[in-house]
């Protein structure tokens, strides 16, 4: 599966996953069937904003944004949605 | 990769009951040779929680953390209440599962249980074949899996299938997992049975031959590497076939919490197999003690509880001893080192299992299905003979 991750791309989670925030856990988790990913804070802030419109640059521009302070978030950014596109969790539209 | 008895990523280790398994009835219109019911279940299905009482049940675990709901039994849908319990689940933010044997699913209670926010629906099947179908189960549902498999399709839900393997379909693995491809499943759970309840009394006329065991994981494999599958497995290993034993439940109350029909809250299936436990039920104990505090949950939690050889090897935290219902019905001793590992002084146990498996005076014995004379014979002891004769118990 080619999983290069392009600016111009939309991503949204799988059929059948469902991204929430757990309070008892406090962080997000995908939820699919037969299974969980726990989702560290940074994965967490990038997948509330997959809202079927924004690409994959807009998350970085909005991250960025909202996080001036941190270092090159860029490759983590693109780290995660390579990480989240090969596990299945989300599928370009 | 998530393994299909505990439902949770194995990344996530802290203790919250992640894994809430509802099972509401042991009534049940199969009568699966493999079942890992109680074999004295009929004691349970006079006295089941009502729809409030689950509805509560619901509420305390979620408070607590858990988040994906197995609905099982016995056969779920004999209740008629299931819908209400979905409808509450999806309000409460639950993932959740109907696990079903399909009978019983039709297509109006199919859309009331999508209206209602039923996440996913997970059907046993049992062969390719409507002969070892309609053997195993005792009953004549092939056709009806075939319907209801496809009904799960039509209404867009993810298609998991359940399929326990055994002697007697574990050579058409090649062929199952093609009819589930076929079907258009998107997991499929390849069980092998594992020995408690009614397939402990079955086990010899269940367990494969470990040259069954290796090509029936080889084809997995194959089956798994080529691209064009995009199915996901989940292949269940058979335990007895290891030289280590299996990180049960992913530990004695670490993610996973079963409420019973009756009420009892317990950290495995058949936790309810060790002598002196007494286990708590949500008609009188609070469900936040239950889980940190009681008893019951505290004894086998962590390694404090080990004995020689588990408490000074090396690998404990690996498999924290293997499942203390295995080394209990086996040796007699819930504390032992499970009998499966090759550190165990009791392995020979399983040596002799596998071998009278072979055993063709054991292993062409009559199945004891389950059903319910089956389960009040096992109530009134007369089935002692059969497990004194099969295993190796003291």
């Amino acid at each position: 599966m080619d999983n290069k991750i392009e600016h111009a791309d939309v991503y949204t989670l799988a059929h059948h996953h469902r991204f929430q925030w757990e309070e008892a856990q406090q962080n997000y988790v995908i939820l699919f069937p037969e299974g969980m990913v726990k989702l560290h804070g940074g994965a967490g802030e990038v997948l509330k904003r997959l809202d079927g419109k924004a690409t994959v640059g807009d998350v970085v521009a909005d991250l960025k944004a909202t996080f001036p302070d941190a270092d090159d978030i860029e490759s983590d950014i693109i780290g995660m949605f390579e990480l989240a596109v090969s596990k299945g969790w989300l599928r370009k539209i | 990769m998530a393994q299909p008895n505990n439902g949770v990523s194995s990344a996530v280790t802290h203790t919250q009951p992640l894994w809430l398994l509802a099972e509401v009835t042991y009534r049940c219109p199969m009568h699966c040779a493999f079942c890992y019911n109680p074999t004295d279940y009929d004691k349970h299905t006079q006295n089941e929680l009502t729809t409030e009482q689950w509805i509560q049940a619901l509420r305390d675990a979620r408070k607590l953390g858990a988040i994906q709901l197995g609905i099982s039994g016995g056969e779920p849908l004999l209740r008629d209440d299931i819908e209400d319990i979905v409808i509450e689940a999806k309000k409460l933010g639950y993932y959740s599962n109907l696990i079903t044997s399909g009978v019983g699913l039709t297509e109006q209670r199919i859309q009331a249980l999508k209206d209602g926010g039923l996440d996913h629906i997970q059907l046993s099947m049992h062969d390719i074949t409507e002969d070892i179908n309609n053997f195993i189960t005792n009953t004549k549902t092939f056709q009806l899996k075939q319907k209801v498999a496809a009904m799960i399709k039509s209404h867009g839900y993810p298609m998991v299938l359940n399929v326990v393997i055994h002697r007697y379909n574990i050579g058409h693995m090649k062929e199952i997992l093609e009819m589930a491809e076929a079907l258009g499943a998107d997991y499929i759970e390849l069980a092998n049975t594992q020995y408690y309840g009614w397939s402990l009394i079955n086990r010899s006329q269940l367990m494969p031959t470990k040259e069954q065991v290796d090509e029936a994981e080889a084809i997995t494999n194959t089956f798994r590497a080529n691209p064009n599958n995009k199915m996901k497995i989940f292949f269940v290993v058979p335990d007895y076939y290891s030289d280590r034993p299996k990180k049960c439940m992913n530990g004695w109350g670490e993610v996973f919490m079963i409420v019973t029909a009756n009420g009892d809250v317990l950290p495995c299936h058949s936790a309810r197999s060790l002598p002196n436990m007494k286990f708590p039920n949500v008609r009188d104990s609070d469900l936040g003690w239950s889980w940190k505090e009681s008893p019951a949950f505290t004894k086998y939690r962590g390694t404090s509880w080990m004995k020689e050889p588990c408490s000074s090897c090396s690998e404990k935290e690996n498999d924290l001893g293997g499942c203390r219902c295995q080394a209990f019905l086996l040796t007699g001793d819930a504390e032992a080192a499970d009998p499966v590992c090759s550190k165990s002084p009791h392995r020979h146990l399983i040596d002799k299992a596998i071998e009278d498996a072979r055993n063709p005076v054991f292993s062409e014995q009559p199945i004891v299905f389950r059903n319910d004379k089956n389960s009040k014979r096992v109530i009134a002891g007369e089935l002692n003979d059969r497990l004194d004769e099969f295993h190796s118990l003291p």
